[in-house]
């Protein structure tokens, strides 16, 4: 199956935006971004990572929490505030990570459109400053390495 | 040594030591060979020479074959895309989607299934009615 390229792009200092169309409706899509027994099976990041805690709460000033554990046993966890709920086109809500490297307030706002049984996804993360983006995205970089280190570790000790 | 797989992943993790991103800053200015690089860091040449091994396993550094002293040289290309964050956040969630999309085809199928068999539940209805005729 061919699957449509994800674009990432940054149109200010402080934010990031990616947008990735789905072979799908756009409830069925809003239902794999909200559900927790969905979201589990997909927000990974990177292998070798799992997500043993995934609960939300959607309606505007519900909480989510997100935890994700590495094979080390390595626990990661995140979690926020739902500012806005239209099923099935937008969400928005606040993100902090429990290490606060993100420097503050980040918003991410999500917006879904079909067109012809397909559905766009536009997420934007919006960081509360320009440092706080560019260490987002040299964590995704970082994070994205902790599986590829052991990987590595064993075949330099090898 | 040919690319593989993991050779973005061996640059990052070797790009992850401090002393090994000074090798490169150095090697970035020209050449050098093992004892000018070893020189600066108060290290001994094994020492070093174990960190340009990871470096050169990374792709990141080259080894020229023309003089005796085989200065070790920088190879742009693996740093540029090392440093290509947005590239490297935009795979993690390359990832997660294709993780999505196995999800969506899941519910796009359960979905067809459901709306069968209630197809299905209607159909036989006729059938009976034409059997107890």
């Amino acid at each position: 199956m061919k699957t449509a390229a994800l674009k990432v792009t940054t149109p200010s200092e402080r934010e990031l935006v990616m947008t990735r169309e789905f072979d799908a409706p756009r409830g069925m899509v809003f239902d794999a971004l909200t559900k927790p027994e969905l979201v589990q099976r997909w927000l990974l990041g990177p292998p070798g990572w799992t997500m043993p805690v995934c609960e939300i709460d959607l309606r505007v000033g519900g909480k989510y929490r997100y935890v994700w554990r590495n094979a080390d046993g390595r626990e990661m966890g995140m979690g926020g505030t739902f500012k806005e709920m239209v099923r099935p086109s937008r969400l928005a809500a606040t993100e902090s990570y429990d290490d606060h490297w993100t420097g503050g307030e980040t918003l991410v706002t999500t917006e879904l459109v079909e067109t012809r049984g397909k559905t766009t996804v536009s997420t934007t993360v919006r960081y509360a400053t320009r440092e706080a983006r560019d260490a987002a995205l040299k964590m995704g970089a970082t994070k994205g390495l902790e599986a590829s280190y052991v990987r590595l570790d064993e075949l330099l000790t090898a | 040594m040919k690319p593989t797989g993991y050779t973005l992943d061996a640059t990052f993790a070797a790009l992850a030591d401090p002393t090994r991103r000074a090798i490169l800053a150095r090697l970035a200015a020209g050449d050098a060979s093992v004892t000018e690089l070893a020189e600066p860091f108060d290290m001994s040449q094994p020492a070093v020479s174990k960190h340009l091994k990871v470096l050169e396993r990374a792709g990141l550094i080259s080894r020229s074959r023309q003089a005796q002293r085989r200065p070790r040289r920088l190879e742009p290309r693996p740093l540029a895309e090392a440093t290509d964050w947005i590239e490297r956040y935009r795979r993690i969630w390359e990832g997660n989607y294709k993780r999505l999309d196995a999800v969506l085809q899941e519910l796009k199928t359960k979905q067809k299934k459901t709306i069968d068999a209630l197809l299905h539940e209607v159909k036989p209805k006729p059938n009976k009615k034409r059997r107890t005729r």
